[in-house]
């Protein structure tokens, strides 16, 4: 076998920066793989494509070593269909925790199913078996993950203007229909972004660095929710807060991207959300799963909404079904106050039960407004885990009007979830407000997640349960997702799921340390800025999902939109037919910027596209790069995980803006010949 | 047989592993391609790791079949995990075998399963006695 490793061309990519040529050598990928033969397949090819393999047969088992060695790896492979747990799970609990690319694999290439891998946010699929081919290009998974992080903090971050013109408009968009205000919303960020990328050429505004941490997020919240999230400007908020050295635009651009974090949340398409049910409403996913799906997804979409004290409540009112483990948890929700950083990505705004809460309400759904109609609950559903008591809960549907307990009760049950959600669909679209259980909206991909991740709750110990919590909202059934096109950010899932592209926005808005530093520089920003924001801003999943809400609002009417946040490549691997791409191209559009719209062309695993894109975007950054990056790897205290780092990064990116394809250079497989008959 | 007859017979069995059927040549040719000097016998040991896979996956097949009622939903999951263990060794003729068998299992139809089983089982008999033959031929050779 000849695999020639032509480290040295690589090295020649950037003569001003010194990074490793080994890239993309030494990326760690975990695969899981229930087939034996299939893994040891896979295992031995990654090892050709010099990636450092971690093999592992069990969902659960890989959950545990992502969560023990959190940096560890680069980039998950699962099998779709795996006897513990289903792969969809898999692929959200990682996106949520870890914020991962996942690549989903199956032997089974029916459109339903690769679809359902797009719509979880998988960033690639592939059909077994798998060829080496295939995996020789996955690293661009990982990059353009980071990029789109990156991205997405720097524009997201910049914001004064950015503040105030979406404030009004926002505004009104609370209570107009879901579709109309993410559409507007989405637009208008789109202005922004392009605003924002304009003043950033030319402004150098240094802002001081805010992180963003869990207690200071809790207390942003709380100072929301306090003045009420309509009324919450940022200079109350600030004052609220009172923490010391925090300026108002910090608050400014933190609320900025908390209301559209929102915004995705409550953001549904009904009519997408219909067709896309009715057709699928029929089809279990996995036989055995179906039902468990459907349930676990309900119960999780109620849990989801529900926020920490309002689990408790509902605990109390025994509505919680076979309550796993009712005292954990609760504790656990309300320690982390929903929107647990630490966490996974949940995105619950604590303090929005108060805003939701209307009498009946508030004992099963807290935070859940009260005019939320049943499709927002579902599509709330949060925080999975601590679900598994609040599992029971979702068992009533059925107010639109938002009556948590029946909506949740419904969720809770499988049948039900047809009529969740057509009754969603038919509801009118949920209001925006509540933070609560928004991270749901995500979208199909969180639902279908959301579900499966409780199934593995319910019967999982403790350890899921902060997971749960994210889960929930991940487990929105397929069904759901497409349902709900306009919320297709899952909260917390979106980091993996969406295959980057939605975290990018959200950590975008949180970095305003990077953004500071990043001003003046442009569009891109180095790829190791990218990885300092991931390290430093995982917990920070929450963020909102900029670019999955832009997508929301132009993509009303394409179903697929729903959770599609999935890179180019993986649409167009599968051989889809244009639309898509088009959806591809209209999230890219609505994103902005996107790095890697240039993708829908390229074939799967094409380096050369992503590349050429990289080229030209970097082409003016190089040298900030450099000048940025020894300012910024001071105040970076988590740098990229060694194999991987910065450096790795940037000389891939680097090395594309030469015009060298790390993926082309890097592998000279031979393929086949007789030559390699073993005699 | 001297050292070149071993050599043409085992590009014979192979040829005719190919042309009959049993294997996709592909996947071989990408097996053997992974095949290097830290794992010399790489492709028999996939090979050996399917064998044990499929012996499970016969087994439970054959319970599922035997409990009444007959769990369809199930059976299909076992196939699917069967042909693809299959397709990673390019195992054509008992992947088409199962791929028969998912066909009756999405009708409901017992009979039908049954049937196909006994062919999965046939060709998964056939394919292992070819290949052990034809493995053990190609050590000759390379011993040759």
């Amino acid at each position: 076998m000849n695999l020639n490793n032509d480290k040295g061309s690589m090295s020649t990519a950037s003569s001003s920066v010194t990074v490793s040529d080994q890239f993309p050598a030494g990326l760690r990928v975990l695969v899981v793989d229930d087939d034996p033969t299939c893994l040891r397949i896979l295992e031995k090819m990654l090892g050709t494509c010099l990636y450092e393999v971690t093999k592992c047969n069990r969902a659960e088992i890989a959950l545990d070593m992502l969560r023990t060695n959190k940096n560890g790896y680069d980039i998950v492979i699962s099998d779709v269909h795996m006897p513990d747990m289903d792969g969809f799970k898999l692929l959200e609990q990682v996106g949520l925790e870890m914020d991962l690319p996942v690549i989903m694999m199956s032997a089974d290439d029916s459109k339903q199913v690769v679809m359902k891998g797009v719509t979880h946010g998988a960033c690639d699929y592939l059909i077994k078996p798998v060829r080496i081919e295939a995996l020789k290009n996955i690293w661009q998974h990982v990059v353009r993950k980071r990029k789109n992080e990156w991205k997405d903090l720097e524009q997201s971050g910049s914001v004064e203007e950015g503040d105030r013109q979406p404030k009004p408009s926002e505004e009104a968009d609370y209570s107009s229909s879901a579709n109309e205000g993410n559409w507007r919303t989405s637009k208008r960020r789109k202005d922004e972004e392009e605003e924002m990328e304009e003043r950033d050429d030319t402004s150098t505004l240094k802002k001081p660095r805010v992180v963003w941490s869990v207690e200071l997020h809790q207390q942003f919240v709380s100072a929301v929710n306090q003045l009420g999230i309509d009324k919450a400007v940022p200079k109350k908020i600030l004052e609220l807060m009172n923490v010391p050295g925090l300026t108002r635009e910090n608050v400014a651009s933190h609320l900025q991207k908390y209301r559209l974090y929102l915004r995705r949340l409550s953001g549904v398409s009904p009519h997408q959300g219909n067709s896309f049910i009715s057709s699928h409403s029929q089809e279990p996913p996995y036989g055995s799963l179906s039902s468990l799906s459907g349930l676990d997804f309900q119960t999780l979409a109620a849990t989801g909404q529900i926020p920490a004290q309002s689990l408790a409540t509902l605990q109390a009112a025994g509505l919680a079904r076979s309550a796993a483990k009712p005292g954990l948890p609760m504790p656990l929700v309300d320690q982390r106050n929903i929107f647990s950083f630490d966490n996974q990505k949940l995105r619950f705004g604590e303090g929005q039960p108060q805003h939701m809460s209307s009498g009946k309400q508030m004992n099963l759904l807290h935070g859940i407004p009260t005019t939320m109609d049943s499709k927002q609950l579902v599509n709330l559903h949060h925080s999975a885990q601590s679900l598994g008591s609040l599992n029971m809960q979702a068992s009533a549907h059925g107010n639109p009007s938002g009556q948590s307990s029946p909506l949740l009760m419904q969720m809770a049950q499988p049948q039900s979830r047809g009529q969740i959600l057509t009754e969603t669909s038919g509801g009118q679209v949920p209001r925006l407000p509540t933070s609560v259980g928004h991270p749901i909206l995500s979208n199909g991909a969180a639902g279908a997640m959301l579900a499966r991740n409780g199934i593995g709750e319910n019967s999982r110990g403790t350890g899921y349960n902060s997971v749960s919590q994210t889960s929930s909202v991940l487990n929105f059934p397929l069904n759901h997702s497409a349902e709900l096109p306009g919320n297709s950010f899952p909260l917390g899932s979106t980091p993996g799921i969406s295959a980057g592209m939605s975290t990018l926005t959200t950590k975008g808005g949180f970095q305003e340390e990077i953004n500071s530093d990043i001003k003046g520089s442009g569009g891109f920003m180095p790829s190791y800025d990218i990885f300092n924001d991931l390290q430093q801003h995982k917990p920070h999943n929450w963020e909102l999902q900029n670019v999955g809400f832009a997508f929301d609002a132009s993509q009303h009417s394409n179903s697929l939109q729903a959770s599609v946040d999935v890179t180019p490549s993986v649409l167009v691997n599968q051989g889809y037919s244009s639309s898509p791409r088009n959806v591809q191209n209209s999230n890219v559009s609505a994103m902005g910027k996107p790095i890697f719209s240039v993708g829908e062309g390229s074939e799967h695993g094409n380096a050369l596209n992503v590349g050429q894109h990289l080229n030209s975007l970097l082409v003016d950054n190089s040298t900030r790069v450099k000048s940025e990056r020894v300012t910024d790897t001071s105040c970076q205290p988590t740098l990229l995980p060694q194999h991987f780092g910065q450096e790795d990064l940037m000389s891939a990116i680097l090395k594309q803006q030469d015009g060298l394809g790390p993926a082309e250079n890097d592998f000279e497989f031979d393929g086949y010949s007789l030559d390699n008959i073993p005699v | 047989m001297n050292s070149n007859q071993l050599q043409h017979q085992v590009l014979y069995m192979r040829r005719s592993l190919f042309d009959q059927g049993y294997l996709d040549s592909e996947q071989l040719i990408q097996l053997e391609d992974l095949q290097d000097d830290a794992n010399p016998n790489f492709v028999e040991e996939v090979v050996s790791l399917f064998y044990s896979d499929s012996a499970r996956l016969i087994q439970n097949i054959e319970q599922t079949l035997s409990n009444r009622p007959v769990d369809f939903s199930r059976l299909d999951d076992i196939l699917h995990q069967f042909k693809g263990s299959c397709s990673s060794i390019g195992a054509k003729k008992v992947k088409d075998a199962c791929s028969q068998f998912r066909e009756y299992c999405n009708a409901g139809n017992a009979e039908g399963c049954s049937s196909s089983f006994q062919l999965i089982k046939q060709e998964y008999e056939t394919l292992r006695r070819r290949l052990e033959s034809y493995f053990q031929m190609v050590k000759q050779a390379k011993a040759a």
